[in-house]
């Protein structure tokens, strides 16, 4: 195979480093010590993380995501393990039916399901409520769940579970002692993505959210829509300190590239 | 295998499924359905949600010019970012694909790492770049001779064709690479040893091949860039409207929710009606390739 030429590495450089920019940008804002929007020429200081302290709202909004992301990814998995298993391993009429409609929550746009779950909700008398939100977000996240488990339930070894029930190990033992530790990997890693898909979602959960269950994502959205000042980059900074953590325990589990690919592959339908 | 095992082995699948479909059918079917209904419901100011049957909303939608130059913002910023993703993100995908084994995962994962960051945090940056009439991008442009006077970015569609484009940029390299992997580079070293030059081999060779990753892609760029509502509503203002952000006023401003039910709903079915439509197409076109 031919080797990139100058003008290929050139057009590569900058196509990297204008990928890379907005997300520096807000990573270099947020240790500026000036009192407004800046890059920090004069030093870094730490001024504006401190300020988060000083607005609970934001420090609220981060529990709740924390507690929404990793309650929805737990309440997915334990629908989606169940389904993986049974479409890896039987032939069965409605299969492919009962795949597309697990894997909908993709293609169906978040404003539409928004409000979709704002009606149903409001007429349940759930409206703004946190259970209203885990429900949700277990819709949403469910394909994420449910992909990794598959390709992990898909790809597993038999024999080992042949030779449990041949030593008379019945149903809940199998699934427990044999099965489960098989294919926990993929049962981590699809928890891990679809946390980050649950804690980064702001287009359902914007219509979803009462003040005391707005999420990070929306408290920061709803910020940024009256001003724009270092205290959102320094939270912003840190929401993305997060996602990467998750990052590196998807890549230690399962191996990013094949998180990213399988990401891509699906949502191209 | 004995008739009770048979029997039991037929159930299983259903039974292991069955929660989540139930799930599946409760909150995701029904709610859908009563949106779809609510766009039929009649709406005053005083009198709230009238659970009727009437075609006024859908009436409002097709007659008022407001909905229709909203619809067709929506869909040429569509177009615009999935124009300009293929543009810059094809080429992007194949030069990584030449890249040594170590620098190829490092920058793919530079690439594709931003798809899982905060869509607010990665929009968020944009503002700052654009940052009115002196922001960096401006600056920058104009140093290098790109533009004589600043372009305005902030609350124009410019703006948003450029952050929604970075936004779904890794879809469409993930697409293309998809595609890449399923190319003989032993075709291109053919190319070349019957004397084609670098232009004909990417005409001729690569570009037909990778086609349909391109297509895919641009889907799948096109129905997220339609259906955006974080980077049109943080670039756009207040005053610049997409479908998603409209919907999102009349559900928690004006309180129509009728409306914005309608709204959705257009939305939902155009963009289902286009997804189907240009995959059927890209399918029978590239039949051979999806084979």
């Amino acid at each position: 195979m031919r080797r990139n030429g100058p003008l290929a590495l050139i057009f590569h450089t900058i196509f990297v480093i204008v990928m890379v920019a907005p997300i520096l940008v807000v990573c270099l804002v947020a240790f500026t010590p000036e009192g407004f929007l800046s890059l920090p020429t004069n030093g870094f200081s730490l001024r504006w993380f401190r300020t988060i302290a000083n607005y609970p709202e934001f420090i609220h909004a981060f529990w709740v995501s924390l507690g929404l992301g990793a309650l929805s990814s737990f309440v997915a998995l334990l629908f989606a393990v169940p389904a993986a298993l049974a479409i890896a391993r039987y032939r069965f009429r409605g299969r492919d039916a009962l795949a597309a409609l697990f894997l909908s929550p993709l293609m169906i746009p978040h404003v539409v399901l928004g409000i979709a779950f704002l009606r149903f909700f409001t007429s349940a008398g759930l409206g703004g409520s946190f259970a209203a939100l885990i429900i949700a977000h277990v819709i949403i996240v469910f394909p994420f769940a449910l992909r990794l488990t598959l390709a992990a339930a898909t790809g597993m070894d038999r024999t080992v579970e042949m030779a449990a029930v041949s030593l008379g190990a019945g149903g809940w033992t199998l699934f427990r002692r044999v099965t489960l530790p098989l294919i926990l990997p993929g049962v981590i890693s699809g928890w891990a993505l679809a946390f980050i898909q649950s804690f980064d979602d702001l287009t359902m959960t914007v219509f979803l959210a009462a003040p005391g269950t707005e999420t990070l994502p929306v408290r920061m959205f709803l910020y940024i829509q009256d001003n724009i000042d270092p205290l959102v980059t320094s939270v912003s900074a840190c929401v993305i300190a997060i996602t990467m953590s998750a990052l590196i325990l998807l890549d230690r589990f399962y191996g990013l590239d094949r998180v990213l690919a399988g990401k891509g592959g699906d949502t191209g339908r | 295998m004995s008739m009770a095992a048979e029997e039991r082995s037929a159930r299983a699948p259903w039974a292991l499924t069955a929660p989540a479909l139930m799930l599946f059918v409760g909150v995701l079917l029904i709610p859908l359905a009563m949106t779809v209904m609510l766009s039929f419901h009649d709406w005053g100011q005083y009198k709230g949600i009238e659970p009727v049957f009437i075609l006024k909303n859908w009436h409002e939608i097709a007659t008022d010019p407001y909905y229709a130059e909203m619809f067709w913002r929506t869909f040429r910023i569509a177009i615009l970012t999935t124009l300009l993703t293929a543009l810059l993100g094809a080429p992007e995908a194949y030069i990584l694909n030449r890249m040594d084994g170590r620098w190829k995962s490092f920058f793919l994962l530079v690439i594709l790492g931003p798809l899982l960051i905060s869509v607010v945090a990665r929009t968020l940056g944009w503002a700052l770049l654009f940052g009115g009439n002196n922001g960096l991008v401006n600056k920058l442009l104009m140093s290098a001779g790109v533009i004589r006077s600043p372009i305005p970015f902030m609350f124009t569609e410019t703006g948003m064709v450029v952050a929604l484009a970075h936004v779904m940029m890794p879809f469409m390299v993930l697409s293309v690479w998809a595609a890449l992997q399923r190319l003989d580079p032993q075709i291109e070293n053919a190319a070349m040893s019957l004397g084609a030059g670098p232009v004909t081999i990417i005409r001729r060779i690569i570009m037909p091949q990778i086609m349909p990753g391109v297509l895919s892609g641009a889907i799948i760029v096109f129905s997220l860039s339609a259906s955006a509502f974080a980077t049109p509503a943080i670039i756009g203002g207040r005053r610049l409207k997409v479908a998603a952000t409209l919907a999102y006023d009349e559900f928690l401003n004006t309180l129509n929710w009728p409306l914005g039910a309608a709204v959705a709903t257009l939305l939902l079915v155009a963009l289902v009606l286009i997804v189907v439509g240009s995959n059927a197409l890209i399918e029978r076109r590239y039949a051979e390739v999806f084979r």
